[in-house]
């Protein structure tokens, strides 16, 4: 078998039978546990109340603020994973420039700090 | 059709076994595993643990698979089903699949691809996918409560994890989890390993493994005191059981990979003569314990952080930290000519 099939063939072989157990662990219930539903026992929890209204409620907006800097982080993270695995053949003109575009990203973000952009409260 | 045997067939058959083999034990240690936290939590607050099944409460785990198993599964009548019955399976399987290429020993991984670094990263940050999908489709208020918060904070401190990889990476100058180990190979045994000049990071790769699988302290997902059972509230049976396998399996995947990392994997701490004869798998096992300890221990003797204070700790502390040390390690290493060539 050639290079990339003999190395991520195992991958795909692996995680099949990793669903396949967790398929039959999922399934076994509905097909041996004793089964007797009732309207009470379907409802969604809520403190034994019914339900008020939607669960899918509006919610707090610093939650996409979180997703938007994870983003712009992760992006960093993921300029950076080929620049470490090269490091020692960049020499400085490698170095300087990673140093320049994290020195960019620092200002933003101590931009944002100053901003609040990470407060929560 | 000898021809296809050899070179079709045959392979195929191995990489099964291996997978089976691999799961089997992964499956049975996380029984142990789960058992052990009990134990030692049990310990700390001077009780006994489970000690009725089996001999010390050894079979405890197995007795639990069977009573997930005959427990009645319950989907909420207003739940989306479909999604409500995958999250688990997601939040699982994707757990495991990270195993595929940990080394476990010298040559012993399913499949030793050159960016395992890489891969293990990628299938971390999906596993949010599991509870996201989870808090939603279960269409109660807790749940989805939950599912919010997990998210930003597995998110947060997932850049901080980043961060603690990129500076193994400076060090070693390759993706390939063997040859991340095997550049801690040196005659200094455990002082050669990457947990000394590396240390702060050790130490926050610790706590955003915390974090980021969701463990006390920093269990806001599922704080039972304001959120019920989190986003596990509405399930039952063996969904829920998935969901935990997942989360312990995602916690052993964060001990083997700060083994791997920082303690120098499967090479044994004192480099000579009797030590050296110890499989690799002995001293990878025991350090993966050491991990878990600590881990356990942290569970069983801190009090829950709340919420603002996570995000804090995670943006205002870890980030900033963790990008002054990348520069650190990259001009230490560029200045002082280590830099691996």
């Amino acid at each position: 078998m050639n290079g990339i099939l003999h190395n991520y063939l195992p991958l795909v072989v692996f995680i099949g039978i990793a669903s396949v157990i967790g398929l039959a662990l999922l399934i076994a219930p509905f097909l041996v546990a004793y089964q007797q539903p009732d309207p009470e026992k379907l409802s969604a929890y809520e403190c034994g109340f019914n339900a008020f209204d939607d669960a899918r409620m509006k919610f707090d907006v610093r939650f996409y603020l979180v997703a938007i800097l994870f983003i712009i982080f992760d992006l960093e993270v993921a300029f950076l994973f080929p620049w470490a695995v090269a490091f020692g053949k960049l020499g400085a003109t490698g170095f300087w420039s990673m140093i320049v575009f994290l020195g960019v990203l620092t200002i933003g973000f101590a931009y944002e700090w100053k901003k609040g952009a990470l407060e929560w409260d | 059709m000898a021809e296809f045997w050899t070179s079709t067939l045959w392979p195929l058959i191995i990489m099964v076994a291996q997978s089976l083999l691999v799961l089997v034990v992964l499956l049975i240690a996380i029984a142990y595993i789960l058992l052990a936290d009990r134990k030692i939590w049990a310990a700390v607050q001077i009780r006994r643990g489970p000690n009725v099944v089996g001999p010390f409460g050894l079979l405890q785990s197995f007795a639990d698979l069977l009573k997930f198993v005959l427990k009645e599964p319950v989907v909420p009548s207003s739940s989306n089903k479909g999604v409500f019955l995958l999250a688990p399976l997601v939040s699982c399987v994707l757990a495991l699949a990270a195993w595929a290429v940990i080394p476990m020993d010298l040559g012993w991984v399913i499949s030793d691809i050159n960016v395992g670094v890489l891969y293990i990263f990628a299938i971390s940050s999906l596993s949010v996918y599991g509870i996201i999908m989870a808090g939603w489709s279960s269409n109660s208020k807790y749940p989805f409560l939950s599912a919010l918060r997990a998210a930003a904070q597995m998110v947060s401190y997932e850049v901080s994890i980043g961060f603690v990889i990129i500076t193994v990476l400076l060090c070693v100058g390759s993706l390939n989890l063997t040859a991340i180990v095997a550049a801690q190979d040196s005659k200094w045994g455990i002082l050669g390993w990457y947990w000394i000049p590396l240390f702060p990071m050790f130490v926050i790769f610790y706590v955003s493994a915390l974090a980021e699988t969701n463990r006390p302290p920093f269990d806001l997902v599922e704080a039972e005191s304001e959120l019920v059972a989190g986003f596990m509230t509405e399930y039952g049976s063996t969904p829920y059981l998935l969901f935990m396998l997942g989360e312990y399996v995602a916690i052993v995947t964060m001990c083997a990979l700060a083994t791997i990392l920082f303690l120098g994997g499967w090479l044994s701490p004192i480099p000579f003569a009797p030590f050296t004869w110890v499989p690799g798998i002995i001293w990878f096992a025991i350090k993966v314990m050491f991990m878990f300890f600590l881990i356990a221990m942290a569970k069983a003797i801190v009090p829950r952080y709340r919420y603002d204070q996570l995000m804090r700790l995670g943006w205002k502390v870890f980030l900033p930290l963790s990008l002054a040390y990348v520069i650190i390690v990259a001009a230490v290493l560029q200045f002082g000519g280590l830099a691996p060539k």
